[in-house]
């Protein structure tokens, strides 16, 4: 059954966001959880995203994604009104949240997405949110107005400093980790190497660190274990296991190695598609 | 044999038989009719069907060696007891419409049997003629008579529904097992909705049997009768996820359930640099290459898959086979099929194994990978092996396979394919309160397929663990009649008095 495009809208250069109707999904979806989307029945690629929002009552979801390759740039040219051929969900399992006390939440880039849902979460669990996203530059800093609404702190860094600290995350989270009352928990959402570096940070203070994990899947279902990552030394699948993990357990190493996996094919594959994109003027329209 | 000098033998026989009949000693001295197939090298290259199946003078002759046994050994061997010697008596004939119609009378899905049922360990097995030549191989071809009958099946024939009983079921999965209970149930009057987690309808027939071995269009036939007999088909819908059984049954009115999801969870060996890239479970592999349709990559397909040079696949069943010849297609140069016990203790068929070592694949027997190997880049370079002996059989009556010590070599590859079987997928024990399961993950049913919960029933692997299609289709049937049976109940309870 496809599912039609309610809105679309360019969150910044290559990151997109849209409402998507999918009734059963909006309903049963919890933080944390994510769908699997295909654009084509006969020929498309299957891919995890996360889903950020939902509106059980209108049975909508909504989805944020960066365009990387060849489906998520298809996906980007899509309009409202366009539908999506398959999604399915929601998939996963939910985020574990509780009142911990103090929890700092970590976005890198395109991570604010998953992790909105689960700060909201938290936040309504009476917990104090000390959010740090961060991105490359000001341009790619999404759904800060959101985090704002519900954060008790919000800390803004970009690589070049053209908005907010010009850091990494892992200064003002080594910051936060220093202070007089600890946090009590921190959530790390983002890019394989910066979840990785947060939890070196983290673990030098014992601080529990939960990441999630945004690997490559077929099915999503626990059938084909591609996504299987190294957790404590023992091989886990994302999908059904989780997709969040103890970031002081996992193979960072092993797992930004697996995301590569495919490098080539993928490059090749977005190429062919933006040549093609060009030859029927859809880069044009994408512009307007 | 020349197709002239098939076609008259064929004749010979038949004027001997008009004219008093044909003795065992005839029947005998008919050579067993191979099947025709794409030539080898041929094949490597294309994922089309490798046996391109029987002429009608093939059907004739092999079923004229059939020796119509009274006691019909052969119907023991069969899962679900098709009449073997009636419908081979008709294709003898040259009247392919009755035999279809007896098959029809137990199997639903004799074009999907015809080609990856093991005949050689059931119906064949028991075959007076293969028993006569102590050779399994020779006994007559149940199966490739199946397929020809089945394959000319053009007209579709929908099964006749009963009129609307006003009783809702839900069927969860739709492989071999799930179809079949789908078609019963709504046989016999039910509402019936047929749920698939994947975008497409099929399960291990799309997903896991390379269209080499089943053409897809072979499983659509079958999906389009079941939605013209009225089975709503819902896709993308996981059950335990998208809904549970729970909510299935409680707000959504369903007052029966089958499940049959598969095993689904890809058993690894547990070894060093698994998870090192290019090493795949057969499942994954197997998905890319035939659903996704990776082989079409970069002329459409958008799911890329391993360009691989050197592939070892471990583990000697039929999905091994499928793993190493796909590897093949794909364009590997060697594909290395690696077994801890030797080719007699292989749960292959004998035609995959033969099929396999065709195409090109190496054997590798008494040999098992102890850890994979992988360069600076967590690609993967080599396996280490160790060598085996065999030992006292175990208690699946295999000879056990013992590691010898210090025995460790290498092989060099970029691709290593872990076909060693599933395991049961946890999902639905997750989210099922209630439901039993045994220690290994599967549900446990009685002899009606019936759960530990009222109006679920179950069958297929996620109930016994890794079986074949036939098995499944069996307790989908099974289960489909115990349904009809509980629902029938159920709806007479409801009625006012």
């Amino acid at each position: 059954m496809p599912h039609k495009i309610v809105s679309k809208r360019r969150l910044s250069e290559d990151v997109f966001t849209a409402e998507i109707e999918a009734r059963l999904v909006a309903q049963a979806r919890k933080p944390g959880q994510f769908v699997i989307v295909s654009l084509n029945n006969e020929y498309g690629e299957r891919i995890p995203l996360t889903i950020a929002d939902a509106e059980p009552k209108r049975g909508t979801i909504r989805l944020i994604w960066q365009r990387v390759g060849k489906t998520t740039a298809e996906l980007a040219d899509m309009q409202a009104g366009d539908e999506i051929a398959n999604v399915t969900g929601p998939l996963g399992k939910p985020t574990h949240v509780e009142n911990f006390g103090t929890v700092v939440c970590v976005g890198g880039g395109i991570g604010n997405a998953p992790l909105l849902p689960i700060a909201k979460a938290l936040k309504k669990a009476g917990n104090k949110i000390i959010s740090i996203l961060g991105a490359r530059n000001k341009e790619l800093i999404i759904l800060e107005d959101e985090f704002a609404a519900i954060c008790d702190e919000l800390i803004i860094t970009t690589d070049d400093g053209s908005y907010g600290r010009k850091a990494l995350v892992t200064e003002p989270l080594e910051e936060v980790c220093r202070r007089d009352n600890k946090p009590d928990q921190v959530v790390a959402i983002g890019p394989a190497i910066m979840m990785k570096f947060c939890c070196e940070v983290t673990k030098k203070f014992n601080i529990p660190t939960q990441v999630s994990l945004n690997t490559i899947m077929v099915d999503g279902t626990g059938m084909c274990g591609g996504c299987r990552v190294e957790i404590d030394g023992q091989a886990k699948f994302v999908c059904v296991d989780s997709p969040e993990f103890d970031g002081h357990k996992v193979n960072f190493d092993l797992m930004i190695k697996r995301l590569n996996a495919y490098k080539d094919q993928e490059q090749e594959a977005y190429e062919q598609y933006n040549e093609h994109r060009c030859k029927i003027g859809l880069d044009k329209r994408n512009a307007e | 044999m020349t197709d002239k000098e098939r076609q008259e033998l064929l004749q010979r026989l038949l004027e001997k038989q008009k004219d008093g009949g044909l003795k065992p000693a005839d029947r005998y001295e008919i050579p067993p009719q191979d099947m025709p197939e794409q030539d080898p090298v041929e094949r490597a290259r294309n994922v089309n069907e490798v046996a391109t199946g029987y002429t009608e003078t093939h059907a004739r002759l092999e079923a004229l060696r059939c020796l119509q046994c009274k006691t019909a050994p052969c119907i023991k061997g069969c899962p679900v007891k098709i009449k073997i010697q009636d419908f081979i008596a008709a294709v003898s004939e040259g009247d392919f419409k009755k035999a279809l119609t007896i098959i029809k009378e137990n199997s639903l899905l004799p074009a999907v049997c015809g080609r990856v049922c093991p005949q050689e360990v059931q119906c064949q097995q028991t075959c007076t003629v293969g028993l006569k030549f102590k050779d399994p191989t020779k006994a007559v071809s149940i199966g490739r008579l199946e397929r020809f009958v089945a394959d000319l099946d053009q007209e579709e024939i929908i099964p006749t529904v009963a009129p609307n009983t006003g009783m809702k079921v839900a069927i969860i999965g739709s492989g071999p097992g799930g179809i079949v209970a789908a078609a019963d149930t709504r046989r016999a009057g039910h509402d019936v909705t047929l749920f698939e987690a994947f975008h497409k309808t099929g399960g291990v027939l799309v997903y896991g049997i390379p269209e080499f071995r089943l053409p897809k269009s072979i499983v659509q036939k079958e999906i389009d009768v079941l939605t013209k007999m009225g089975v709503k088909i819902v896709c993308n819908f996981v059950v335990g996820r998208t809904r549970t059984i729970e909510q299935l049954m409680k707000e959504d009115g369903f007052d029966a359930v089958y499940i049959g999801v598969g095993a689904g969870l890809p058993r690894f060996m547990g070894i060093e640099g698994e998870s090192l890239v290019g090493v795949y479970s057969a499942n994954e592999y197997l998905t890319r290459a035939n659903l996704m349709k990776a082989y079409d990559f970069g002329s459409g397909a958008d799911t890329p898959i391993a360009r691989s040079q050197k592939v070892a696949v471990t583990g000697g069943g039929n999905v091994a086979m499928d793993s190493a010849r796909t590897a093949v297609r794909l364009g590997a140069e060697k594909v290395y099929l690696v077994y801890r016990r030797t080719e007699k203790e292989m749960p292959a068929r004998i035609e995959e194994v033969h099929h396999a070592k065709q195409e090109g694949v190496e054997f590798h027997i008494l040999q098992s990978p102890k850890r994979v190997i992988g360069d600076e880049n967590s690609h993967v370079t080599a396996i280490e092996c160790l060598k085996y002996r065999l030992g006292e059989p175990d208690e699946s009556g295999r000879r056990r396979p013992i590691p010898i010590e210090g025995s460790e070599f290498q092989i060099d590859v970029d691709t290593v394919i872990i076909a060693i079987g599933n395991i049961a997928n946890p999902l639905i024990r997750q989210t099922t309160p209630g439901l039993e399961f045994n220690k290994w993950g599967n549900i446990v049913v009685d002899e009606n397929c019936k759960t530990s919960l009222e109006g679920v029933y179950a069958g297929g692997d996620i109930v016994s663990g890794a079986a074949t299609v036939i098995l499944a289709m069996g307790q989908g049937r099974i289960a489909a009649s115990a349904m009809n049976k509980y629902l029938a109940e159920k709806s007479d309870c409801n009625k006012p008095c």
